[in-house]
């Protein structure tokens, strides 16, 4: 028998496999098609302090590998989210959730980890760093250790839950942003988030995205995130949650060597509802042929 | 429950200019409404394709899709006996319940395939249907022979007058005086609009877009209602006329 257990920040999960924030809402959708219990855990929809819209549509646009998506954080606020949602949430999924937090500022920041604090069934809170600051010209928290750091700092003063850090790719420097975190007080840090985007249309001329660019996923930056995983894991002593086209057994226990101790799947849901589902059930015999016999041993095994 | 399923090619064949016709054999359980659609993966496509059923039974499904792009292209070229990845039993579809006893029927394009099979249902339920087709010209007309032959009266609408009548399907409407009660209708986005501004009973719209999921996951189809967001792939295609907000 193979243990597929992984320890995070003090919360062992029965395996690494962990839907993305984004592409597994809030997990109903996908209850109703398979026992969404058999998952690590999963990380639900990006939440802010208002409830948003969106982007207009088209938001999609299909890519080699890959799409781009500019959903642009529709959700319902943290307010319906903790009221409507986590008890919906509660009652097809009993193991502790990952709550993903978005904000346009560090004190939105900061308001909706201090709510989640409150909810027993979130056992660690990822913080998206890689939305546009409105009080700084729109730039991203992520793009500087200086203001992810920040970030880190003021929502630590607030939780006692884990807090991961997720880590946009567009930047130049991701390895100084990683660890100015963890000395600000990240529990973790989880990578990557879409790469930066844009299709056109040949007739219209124009972008696909109404919104003009979009965020790239899929099997298509597999590679990059192995990379940005490798050399972030190296540079950190705290857990990495590893994710970026994720869609197979083989690349869940890639994603461990790079220094995952967890991995996200994130588009393979939204092509094949039962890609997490697959994952678990393909890791054992995976796991098997390769000759390992626990995961938490792989962990960081490429260094 | 499963919803992805191997699908079976039987038949792929013309029924139009650039529109064909594609018979498909596997498990249908997860249908359960006329306009719900099953949503296609394509090797070396990362997205699958949504395409509309247009009839069901036990052992399959019958669809008809548009040559638009490489994914609808790829599939003309396929034969029978290959098999096909879908996700089956998508979206709310068409609830015949709501209509009146003479329900008018209006489809455009590749729009008029879902609703063949509401209008069968239409007539189990005793109703009393008229059906619209809207196409650009005569070399784009088909499925109206299949209408026809369920018994129902059918008019079709021709943008050059090159088969029926000459216009859209607003038209067609007020040139032939038809009697209504309520409005189910497929098509391009313009004429739902038309329609929608056109016609005054209530009625159910069927909306087509770029979708990532297919399934509700992704929020890439997410529109606004007057009743709140709705997702285009799971809360619809079929919505309300009256929460519609163009």
């Amino acid at each position: 028998m193979v243990d597929t257990r992984v320890t995070l920040s003090g919360l062992t999960l029965d395996n690494p496999v962990i839907p993305a924030s984004g592409t597994f809402g809030y997990g109903y959708e996908f209850a109703e098609l398979y026992d969404i219990n058999i998952l690590g855990s999963f990380s639900f929809k990006g939440t802010t302090r208002e409830p948003r819209y969106g982007n207009p549509l088209p938001r999609i646009a299909e890519c080699p590998a890959g799409m781009i998506n500019s959903v642009g954080l529709q959700n319902p606020g943290i307010d319906a989210v903790i009221s409507q949602e986590l008890p919906r949430m509660r009652e097809v999924f009993h193991k502790p959730v990952i709550a993903n937090i978005s904000g346009f500022s560090v004190e939105e920041y900061v308001e909706c980890c201090a709510k989640i604090e409150k909810e027993d069934c979130v056992g660690l809170i990822e913080v998206n760093v890689s939305c546009p600051n409105v009080h700084n010209g729109g730039m991203s928290f992520g793009v500087s250790p200086e203001s992810a750091a920040l970030v880190t700092r003021e929502v630590r003063r607030v939780t006692k839950k884990p807090i991961y850090i997720k880590l946009s790719p567009n930047v130049t420097d991701i390895v100084s942003i990683a660890a100015a975190c963890e000395q600000a007080g990240a529990d973790g840090i989880s990578l990557i988030n879409t790469l930066l985007g844009m299709r056109i249309d040949l007739r219209t001329r124009r972008p696909v995205i109404a919104n003009k660019m979009g965020g790239f996923s899929g099997s298509a930056i597999f590679p990059v995130a192995v990379r940005m995983v490798y050399q972030v894991a190296e540079a950190v002593s705290v857990p990495v949650i590893g994710m970026g086209g994720v869609s197979s057994a083989r690349d869940v226990i890639e994603m461990m060597l790079a220094g995952a101790t967890a991995v996200q799947v994130g588009a393979a849901n939204l092509v094949n509802p039962y890609a997490c589902r697959d994952i678990i059930n393909e890791l054992p015999g995976v796991m098997e042929s390769l000759g390992i016999h626990s995961l938490q041993e792989i962990i960081g095994g490429a260094h | 429950m499963n919803i992805r399923e191997l699908y079976t090619i039987r038949e792929n064949t013309p029924a139009a200019r650039d529109v064909f016709r594609m018979r498909l054999e596997g498990n249908t359980a997860a249908f359960s409404r006329p306009g719900q659609f099953l949503n296609i993966a394509l090797d070396g496509l990362f997205l699958r394709r949504p395409i509309s059923i247009a009839d069901y039974d036990e052992s399959g499904v019958l669809i008809y899709y548009k040559v638009v792009g490489e994914g609808t292209r790829r599939m003309s070229g396929m034969t029978p006996g290959e098999t096909l990845d879908v996700l089956t039993g998508l979206g709310n579809g068409f609830d015949v319940t709501k209509s009146g006893e003479h329900p008018l029927v209006v489809g455009g394009g590749v729009g008029a395939p879902p609703l063949y099979r509401l209008t069968r249902e239409l007539l189990a339920a005793g109703k009393a249907p008229h059906v619209i087709l809207g196409f650009n010209t005569a070399a784009d007309v088909f499925l109206t022979a299949e209408f026809q032959a369920m018994g129902v009266p059918v008019t079709v609408a021709t943008a050059d007058g090159s088969a029926g009548v000459r216009g859209f399907v607003t038209d067609a409407l007020r040139s032939a005086a038809i009697p209504y009660d309520y409005v189910y209708t497929c098509g391009p986005e313009p004429m739902l609009r038309a329609l929608y501004g056109a016609t005054d009973s209530s009625g159910q719209y069927s909306f087509e877009a770029r979708m990532g999921c297919g399934f509700g996951a992704c929020m890439g189809c997410s529109c606004k209602t007057k009743y709140g967001y709705k997702r285009i792939c799971r809360d619809g295609p079929v919505l309300e006329k009256e929460e519609i907000v163009w």
